[in-house]
């Protein structure tokens, strides 16, 4: 699971109105490369959660992100650079995602990360 | 030249988990008929609701090709199974997706809401009793519940809310769902539709069919009533969700 996804989700559970970010819990991060496009990175700026983004990446070992972030920043190769990796080449491999309100752990397998819920948190 | 389709022999498979049959075929005929158009578009992200084997979702990021390296792939499927075949198939073709599993797009709704340029959905459509309905292994690809409209009618509003502005959703449906009416449920919402790709045989009437947007929703109406043109229709010996469902 990239950081890309963790940016994407939130708790789903019935009755939670603060949901995002989950929290999440390392046992096993992995790194691959990823080809860098810029245009993709533009694009998902205005939609990434970008203190989420820095607190996951933290937890992921990964501490190069600035605390915060402005468009201005995408004319920077530096900063692309930075943006890209902790987006796309983190992954959580193994470990779980956990809802902020309730604690509620959803795991993560093999990097995929399973938000089914159960009959009386739908 | 490079496959523009994934490649059966690289599909993973799972007892659990549906294998790439005729209507996945058509799915993916259907993209491929459209191919020119996707690339156009330029989606930034696509997603697949129902992944099951990946072999949709693996054609899609290949035809879409190395011009969409500015692309990325999002898949669900509520069977656990079919997300970890998914991300087989994938990587057995050089390509990667975020998987998550769950139903439909239940933890990516919030965040995703507005951002799905390009969505595809291969339902269970089956007519099927309704208890049959949300069953965790095989079943879930196939049981659609009354008229097959079941979890149908479940995603399209998902779907309108994912879709961007320029969003596109390509969807499997059978004759026995009524897709004249599930146009007109569309058109309500603000969507024109066109039959991509039309298959029949003795089984199963598969139409795929292509929502997008679109502010002039008076004038469409017609055309869902009087059926929409079809493109590409063909007559096969056909090896469906049907079958599936009978030897299941």
């Amino acid at each position: 699971m990239r950081l890309l996804t963790h940016n994407m989700l939130s708790s789903n559970i019935k009755g939670v109105t603060n949901g995002f970010p989950l929290l999440i819990e390392v046992e096993k991060v992995v790194e691959k490369q990823v080809d860098f496009n810029e245009d993709f990175l533009r694009n998902m700026f205005a939609k990434i959660e970008w203190k989420a983004l820095v607190e996951a990446s933290r937890t992921m070992g990964y501490t190069e992100l600035p605390e915060n972030s402005e468009s201005s920043m995408l004319n920077s190769d530096e900063f692309l650079r930075k943006f890209h990796h902790a987006l796309l080449e983190l992954h959580l491999e193994e470990g779980a995602l956990v809802c902020p309100e309730t604690g509620r752990k959803f795991p993560v397998n093999k990097g995929i990360p399973n938000m089914l819920l159960h009959e009386d948190e739908v | 030249m490079l496959s523009r389709t994934a490649q059966i022999r690289l599909v993973s498979s799972h007892p659990e988990v549906y294998d790439p049959c005729d209507d996945s075929f058509a799915l993916v005929d259907a993209l491929l008929a459209d191919r020119a158009n996707l690339v156009e578009h330029c989606p930034s992200i696509c997603m697949e609701v129902g992944c099951g084997s990946g072999y949709v979702i693996t054609s899609l990021a290949l035809m879409l090709g190395k011009d969409s390296s500015g692309c990325h792939f999002f898949a669900t499927d509520i069977n656990a199974h079919a997300v970890g075949v998914t991300r087989k198939t994938m990587e057995a073709h050089g390509c990667h997706a975020e998987l998550v599993t769950t139903d439909i797009a239940s933890g990516l709704e919030t965040r995703l809401a507005g951002s799905v340029d390009v969505m595809v959905v291969n339902p269970p459509y089956v007519p099927t009793p309704e208890y049959e309905v949300g069953q965790f292994g095989i079943a879930s690809a196939w049981a659609g519940g009354e008229n097959g409209r079941s979890v149908i009618d479940k995603i399209l509003p998902v779907a309108d809310k994912l879709l961007s502005d320029k969003g596109w959703l390509y969807l499997v449906t059978l004759t026995a769902n009524n897709p004249s009416e599930i146009c007109l449920q569309m058109r309500k919402k603000g969507y024109a539709s066109r039959i991509v790709l039309q298959r029949s045989t003795e089984e199963e009437n598969l139409h795929i069919i292509k929502f997008w947007r679109d502010l002039d929703t008076q004038l469409e109406f017609l055309d869902c009533h009087s059926g929409v043109m079809a493109i590409g229709v063909v007559t096969s010996v056909f090896k469906g969700k049907r079958v599936a469902q009978k030897h299941g």
